[in-house]
C-alpha cells in the first residue's frame, strides 16, 4: 500500500475539484497519439487519425479522452486501495484491450503537460511531484494483472 | 528511434525563436523540478553544500543546462559534431546516465507548457520532444 501524506491528499482532491475533464481529457488523448504516433494503433475504429488537425477535431477520440480521464476519478477515491481497486482495469487492458503497459505511462506524461498548460504556475513543483506519484501508482497498478 | 526531418528542425527553431529570451527562467525552473519531483538526482550534485531545488547552485546549473540546449538548437544539422566537447564530458567526466537526460528532457517540456500554453501545441511538443531526444543520444554517443 502507498503511503499519502494529508499535504498529498488534499492536493490531488484539490487538484481534481477544479479539473475540466471535458477539456483535458480530449487534450490529453489527443496530444498522446500526436506525439506518440504509434499509439495510434489502439484507435483503428475510432474514424480519420491522419494528420494532427484530423486527430484534434476527432469526437470520437475526445470523448474517449475524457472517459480515460475519469478512468482516474477510482484512485482518487480510494487512494489507499489502488492496486486492488484497478484489478479489474488492468485485466480488460491486458486481455481484451491489449495495451502495452509502457504505453500507459507516454499518456500519463502527457497529461502532466496538459494539466501543466492548464494550471500555469500553480503547478507547482510540489503539485507536479504529488501528481506524478499518483499517476505512478495508477499506472502500476493498470499494469499489475498483466500475464 | 527516429532522426529530425526538416519539419521537426524548423519547428524547434521557430519556436526556440519566441522562447530563447526565456532561456534562463526556463532553465532554473526545470533543473527545480528535476530536483523536486525526481530526488534521485540529486546523486549528482553530493557536491553542493546546498542540494535543495531553488538553490543557488540549483538555479546556475539550470541556466547552464540550458544554456547547452540553446547552443544545440543552433547545432541542430548534426548534433553529434556540433556537441562533440560536451559529448565527451558526459561520457568520460559526468558520467551522468542517459535515463536521467529523459527526466531533465520532460521537466524541460513541463515547464515550456506552463509558459507558453498556447504556442506549446501538439505539433511543437512532439518536434521538441524529438530534439531533446536526440540531443540526448549525442550527449551519450561516447559512453561506450
Amino acid at each position: 500500500m502507498v503511503a499519502w501524506s494529508e499535504q498529498e491528499r488534499s492536493i490531488i482532491a484539490n487538484l481534481f475539484s477544479n479539473l475540466d475533464y471535458e477539456d483535458v481529457g480530449a487534450k490529453a488523448l489527443t496530444r498522446c497519439l500526436i506525439v506518440y504516433p504509434w499509439t495510434q494503433r489502439y484507435f483503428g475504429g475510432f474514424g480519420n487519425l491522419y494528420n494532427a488537425e484530423a486527430i484534434k477535431m476527432n469526437p470520437n477520440i475526445a470523448a474517449h479522452g475524457v472517459k480515460i480521464l475519469h478512468g482516474l476519478d477510482r484512485a482518487l477515491k480510494n487512494m489507499d486501495n489502488i492496486k486492488e481497486t484497478y484489478a479489474e482495469l488492468s485485466v480488460l487492458h491486458s486481455e481484451k484491450l491489449h495495451v502495452d503497459p509502457d504505453n500507459f505511462k507516454l499518456l500519463s506524461d502527457v497529461l502532466t503537460i496538459v494539466i501543466a498548460a492548464k494550471l500555469g504556475t500553480d503547478f507547482t513543483p510540489e503539485v507536479q511531484a504529488t501528481f506524478q506519484k499518483f499517476l505512478a501508482v495508477v499506472v502500476s497498478a493498470l499494469g499489475k494483472q498483466y500475464q | 528511434m527516429t532522426s529530425l526531418n526538416a519539419k521537426d528542425k524548423d519547428t524547434v527553431r521557430a519556436f526556440w525563436d519566441k522562447v530563447s529570451n526565456y532561456g534562463e527562467d526556463i532553465g532554473r525552473d526545470a533543473l527545480c523540478r528535476m530536483l523536486a519531483v525526481y530526488p534521485q538526482t540529486k546523486t549528482y550534485f553530493a557536491h553542493w553544500k546546498d542540494q535543495s531545488p531553488t538553490s543557488e547552485s540549483a538555479k546556475k546549473h539550470g541556466i547552464t543546462v540550458m544554456g547547452g540546449v540553446a547552443d544545440a538548437v543552433t547545432k541542430i544539422d548534426d548534433l553529434s559534431r556540433g556537441l562533440l566537447g560536451l559529448s565527451e564530458l558526459h561520457a568520460f567526466t559526468l558520467r551522468v546516465d542517459p535515463s536521467n537526460f529523459k527526466i531533465l528532457a520532460h521537466n524541460i517540456m513541463v515547464v515550456m507548457a506552463i509558459m507558453f500554453p498556447v504556442d506549446f501545441t501538439p505539433e511543437v511538443h512532439v518536434a521538441m520532444d524529438k530534439f531533446l531526444a536526440a540531443l540526448a543520444r549525442a550527449l551519450a554517443e561516447k559512453y561506450r
